[in-house]
């Protein structure tokens, strides 16, 4: 320390303090240096990756490639869904002229080529506005060839024009395949925000929304390809990058046999009503078809809320998969499989019961369907001639409690392990189910229901067809839908060989010994038919109205007909192959729409396929033409009647109104809940076997 | 000191050295700048070499000026600083927007870029002037700091931090140097790590404490004054040690580093030439300024002194207030980084102080050979 009256400053002590301080300045100086030095290492080599990877996210812009969805195929290869190329036009912000004379040009020259609208025009003027960059904006999708090379053509004249294709979701079987395949749709802003995957969110791409297109998602989407480009922090395009193509999904074989899915959904024709076929031995399921359907190739492209509306209104529900969401009271169907039963409790087969047409228990009377009376009959007959008595008056000797748990081994009320998105699988009664469910004792007037597959029994299509099959060959087969090498035979049900050899010589009658479905015989030779009928009624007779004759279903109004179903197998001698067909509110009024003739139809296309087409040549015409025909029909008269103005205006109605995703899936589930009340299960759509009740069904 | 005497007598005097060292670091700067015009010499290092080797040759011919005529101009023309200075306040106020350039026709002249040689040159004349035994007294310290203060003061008001600040620090450097007392400058940093807090609180608008704010944490704004940070460290952290190649920056070429050819033109080098090129580019510098404190060191006489150190000093700020500003260390003031920076102020600028040390360097030389 220094005292400031001891200094004294001359000449030679500034020039000594100054080179010290000058010194102090240059190490100070120096200091900062290698500071800065320092600063530069930490950035340049401490954070080099970090910065690295900054520099490169600045500089590459990464957009997915909407991977190509794996193809449904039929057991023989033939494509179910498959990926059509879509020819699409975009514009390229950046590489579009800047003047603005130059810009209306090319605007008005798309116009023209595409035959845009004005609303479509103005959407496109307006992104052009918001947009920058190389981020392309659309203009049109979907396009036809024509529209499409028209464009291609006089691309050196439109310059930011970008003409394109990518791959759009096919069904060549349409409508035929719609309640199997389900559809396609661009993704929720839930599914979004519950994944965060960014493949959601890229344009173009589109999931399962229905069917085996949701449940075999993971297996059918793929993963995306990456387009890498470099480009400015304005968005200008430098250069492409190394580009990594798509992994397209995998393929997925099924059972179903194409030719068949087609010619069944044909040949149900105008009927509101499903059909499922089925191999007795394994289980493969070959056909499933609900009809009417909507169009899966408009779906996937987006359906218009006029078409939406149309759908949901139609009292055939065609949203609904009718196989396997649709509940009816299987009726005689099922008195093959009470034969087994009755049979399994130690009724012999050859025991009479003398129908006389009608039955009184208790205070209630009971009747056949034949006003007369069957006379006496054995199970066979019974069988063959449908007869309610017998049943009736066998199920009340041994008590529905010994039918039921047989009714379960047939597969009725069973679900069934199928990648299909909701299965409804109704209810076999018995005491115990009714003391859970009503908290009442089973009566008599119970079991007699039941026995004639009414009251409280539910099926759906598929378990009649499961049921089938297993009378047919004896075997546990369960169904499947996804092919396998290695499927093995079923193993056989716990049921005496004799029983089924007496059922099955019923069924045989039905058709071929003078039973209640002759109409089934087939003329493939060396083949016969197997069958049982069935008519599900919907509605109470009174007494006053069996008086006075019961009402011919022609005479009632749609929903009031009877449901008519059939089951069957083929050949009769060694079943290979097992059917069930399900027609709501069919009431057995056309003879070539009814299930027998459908039923003979769809069986013989297995075995003469000629035949079963010319059969159907003969009849189509008559309805209204195929599927497609008659569905752009029905389209087209529903426009006029919600819009009397001719078609220029209802198309521009379709375009105003944006079809979207969301209002699918609302259709979808409106159709459900509307199903659920027609049949009258909860609005929830889900499965709850033992909630099923049918629709009024009671004698 | 001895050379052969087959070089003419004026050659032969120049600092060799020390003019290599500056003509490499404006010869890499028009590479670097050839790299951010994208490989061109258009419009950028071709225009920035015909300025820079005629600035070299005007700094050559200013050594030709003896010491003592830079005495004696220095207070005058710092008084006509000033009156420039005025004159594009009042300017600016006639034709309403804030300027910063006089108009001369030919020439467009920026007095704030002058004066800070000028606040050198007129502290050191200052302090020549002062008794010696004046120089611990009050005397010593109150007209240095209105010298400094007047002209600080009226560039603030353009505003100009980044230039007001580097006048404030020449003069601050010539007064230390001139020997007033060190507690001085230890109680003045004190009070100003003081006050700084409380004006940072209760003297800055909200959006003057946003700027600092976003200085500490440049990713909290990336769209606004951060980006400039970010982008500038991301291309200096993504160069490595080696450098992604000349012509190879990313960073630059695609336009993400805004002003990539001025004020952040060591980025666009660092990205492409790596630590190695960014840590010869500061040696370059520091070998330079070195030269400047050995030239005062010999200086003769306590204006040469003060000057010779106080230049070497504005030319270390302008590299150091620079780098810190593009490495993220300090705030964006808008320094050039002189020689390497498209742009003729700051070259202009530098290669007047090259040239003033290089006429003190001469002086120096005469002297010895006596």
């Amino acid at each position: 320390m220094r005292r400031r009256q001891a200094r004294v400053v001359t000449e030679a002590s500034q020039a000594y303090s100054f080179s010290r301080r000058a010194w102090l300045l240059g190490v100070a100086q120096g200091g900062v240096g290698l500071m800065l030095a320092g600063r530069m290492g930490w950035l340049a080599v401490a954070e080099n990756a970090h910065f690295s990877a900054l520099s490169e996210s600045n500089r590459v812009n990464m957009t997915l490639v909407p991977p190509r969805r794996g193809w449904i195929v039929d057991r023989n290869g033939v494509p179910i869904a498959n990926n059509r190329t879509s020819f699409r036009v975009d514009i390229i912000p950046d590489r579009l002229e800047r003047g603005p004379e130059e810009r209306a040009r090319i605007l008005a020259t798309l116009g023209q080529l595409l035959r845009l609208t004005p609303e479509d025009m103005d959407r496109v003027r307006i992104d052009l506005d918001r947009a920058a960059g190389f981020q392309p904006v659309p203009v049109a999708e979907n396009l036809d060839w024509e529209r499409f090379a028209a464009v291609s053509v006089r691309l050196p004249e439109l310059p930011g024009v970008a003409p394109s294709r990518s791959f759009a979701r096919n069904y060549p079987g349409g409508a035929a395949v719609a309640h199997l395949t389900g559809y396609v749709g661009a993704p929720t802003a839930e599914q979004y925000k519950a994944t965060h995957n960014r493949l959601l969110v890229t344009p173009g791409f589109k999931l399962g929304k229905d069917g085996l297109e949701k449940m075999l998602e993971d297996r059918l989407r793929g993963s995306p390809g990456e387009k890498r480009v470099e480009v400015t922090a304005h968005g200008k395009l430098v250069a492409e990058l190394a580009t990594r193509p798509d992994v397209p999904g995998h393929n997925q074989r099924l059972t179903i046999d194409a030719g068949l899915q087609d010619y069944a959904a044909r040949r149900l024709g105008t009927n509101s009503g499903s059909a499922v076929v089925m191999d007795c031995l394994t289980g493969e399921i070959l056909a499933m078809v609900s009809v009417p359907a909507y169009d899966p190739n408009s779906f996937s492209a987006g359906i218009s809320h006029l078409e939406w509306n149309m759908l949901s209104e139609d009292d055939h529900v065609p949203l609904m998969n009718k196989v396997t969401q649709g509940l009816y009271p299987p009726g005689s169907t099922v008195k093959p499989m009470n034969g087994l039963a009755l049979m399994h409790a130690g009724v012999s087969p050859l025991d009479r019961v003398n129908c006389s047409g009608a039955l009184r228990v208790g205070t209630g009377v009971f009747h056949c369907h034949k006003r007369g009376g069957h006379g006496p009959l054995d199970l066979r007959g019974a069988i063959m001639q449908s007869c309610d008595i017998y049943f009736y008056e066998m199920i009340r000797r041994v008590g529905y409690d010994a039918i039921a748990p047989i009714a379960r081994m047939m597969g009725l009320g069973q679900k069934f392990d199928l990648p299909l998105a909701s299965q409804r699988y109704g209810t076999v009664p018995d005491s115990a189910w009714k003391l859970r469910k009503y908290k009442r004792k089973w009566t008599v007037a119970d079991g007699l229901n039941a026995s004639i597959g009414q009251g409280d029994v539910l099926a759906n299509p598929l378990q009649l067809a499961v049921m089938a099959a297993r009378i047919g060959s004896g075997r546990a087969v369960i169904p499947s839908l996804l092919a396998r090498s290695d499927r093995p035979s079923a193993p056989a049900l716990p049921i005496s060989p004799d029983h089924l050899a007496t059922v099955r010589a019923g069924m045989w009658g039905v058709v071929n010994g003078g039973g209640t479905g002759g109409v089934a015989r087939m003329y493939v030779p060396g083949v016969a038919l197997a069958a049982k009928t069935g008519t599900a009624q919907v509605r109470r007779i009174s007494m006053a109205e069996r008086r006075s004759g019961v009402l011919k279903n022609g005479s009632l109004p749609f929903k009031l007909r009877d449901h008519a179903l059939f089951i069957c197998y083929a050949p009769a001698d060694n079943p290979r192959y097992a059917a069930a067909v399900v027609l709501e509110h069919n009431g057995h009024t056309v003879r070539n729409l009814d299930t027998p003739m459908i039923g003979r139809d769809i069986m013989t296309y297995l075995f003469d396929r000629e035949r079963a087409m010319t059969s159907l040549a003969d009849v189509e015409p008559s309805w209204g033409g195929d599927i497609a025909t008659r569905m752009a029909a029905q389209a087209n008269a529903y426009r006029a009647s919600k819009n009397p103005p001719p078609a220029a205006v209802a198309t521009k109605t379709d375009a105003v109104v944006p079809s979207d995703a969301p209002a699918v899936e609302a259709a979808t589930d409106q159709a459900n809940s509307q199903a659920a009340d027609l049949v009258g299960v909860g609005p929830s759509g889900t499965t709850v076997a033992e909630d099923g009740t049918t629709e009024g069904a009671q004698q | 000191m001895s050379r052969p005497r087959i070089v003419p007598e004026p050659l032969a005097t120049l600092p060799w050295r020390m003019i290599v060292l500056v003509v490499a670091i404006g010869c890499f700067g028009q590479v670097v700048l050839y790299s951010a015009a994208g490989g061109s010499l258009k419009p950028w290092a071709l225009k920035q070499g015909m300025l820079f080797f005629s600035l070299l040759a005007g700094s050559l011919m200013l050594s030709r000026i003896p010491e003592r005529l830079w005495k004696t101009a220095a207070l005058p023309a710092y008084a006509v600083l000033v009156l420039s200075l005025l004159a594009v306040e009042l300017l600016g106020k006639v034709s309403g927007g804030s300027q910063r350039w006089l108009d001369l026709g030919i020439i467009r002249l920026q007095p704030s870029e002058f004066m800070k040689p000028g606040i050198v040159l007129a502290c050191a004349r200052f302090y020549d002037l002062l008794p010696f035994g004046e120089t611990r007294r009050f005397a010593a310290i109150w007209p240095a700091a209105a010298l400094i203060g007047v002209p600080a003061a009226l560039v603030m008001l353009q505003p100009d931090l980044g230039t007001a600040l580097m006048i404030c620090a020449g003069g601050a450097t010539v007064m230390f140097l001139a020997g007033i007392p060190l507690r001085l400058f230890i109680g003045g940093a004190l009070a100003a790590a003081l006050v700084i807090p409380l004006a940072f609180q209760f003297v800055l608008h909200d959006y003057q404490r946003n700027r600092i704010l976003i200085f500490m944490d440049p990713e909290s704004d990336p769209l606004g004054t951060g980006y400039h940070i970010s982008q500038s460290k991301i291309a200096i952290g993504s160069g490595g040690i080696w450098g992604k190649g000349f012509l190879q920056g990313t960073q630059s070429h695609l336009d993400y580093l805004p002003e990539g050819h001025t004020d952040f033109v060591f980025a666009t080098m660092a990205e492409e030439w790596g630590m190695l090129g960014g840590c010869l580019l500061i040696l370059a510098y520091i070998l330079v300024v070195r030269w400047g404190l050995e030239v005062a060191q010999a200086a003769q006489g306590r204006f040469a002194r003060l000057t010779a150190a106080g230049l070497s000093t504005t030319i270390f700020f302008y590299v150091a207030i620079n780098l810190m500003m593009v490495m993220g260390l300090a705030p964006v003031v808008g320094i050039p980084l002189p020689l390497v920076s498209f742009g003729s102020s700051a070259q202009m600028t530098v290669l007047l102080c090259l040239g003033v040390l290089m006429s003190i360097d001469r002086e120096n030389r005469r002297r010895q050979r006596w």
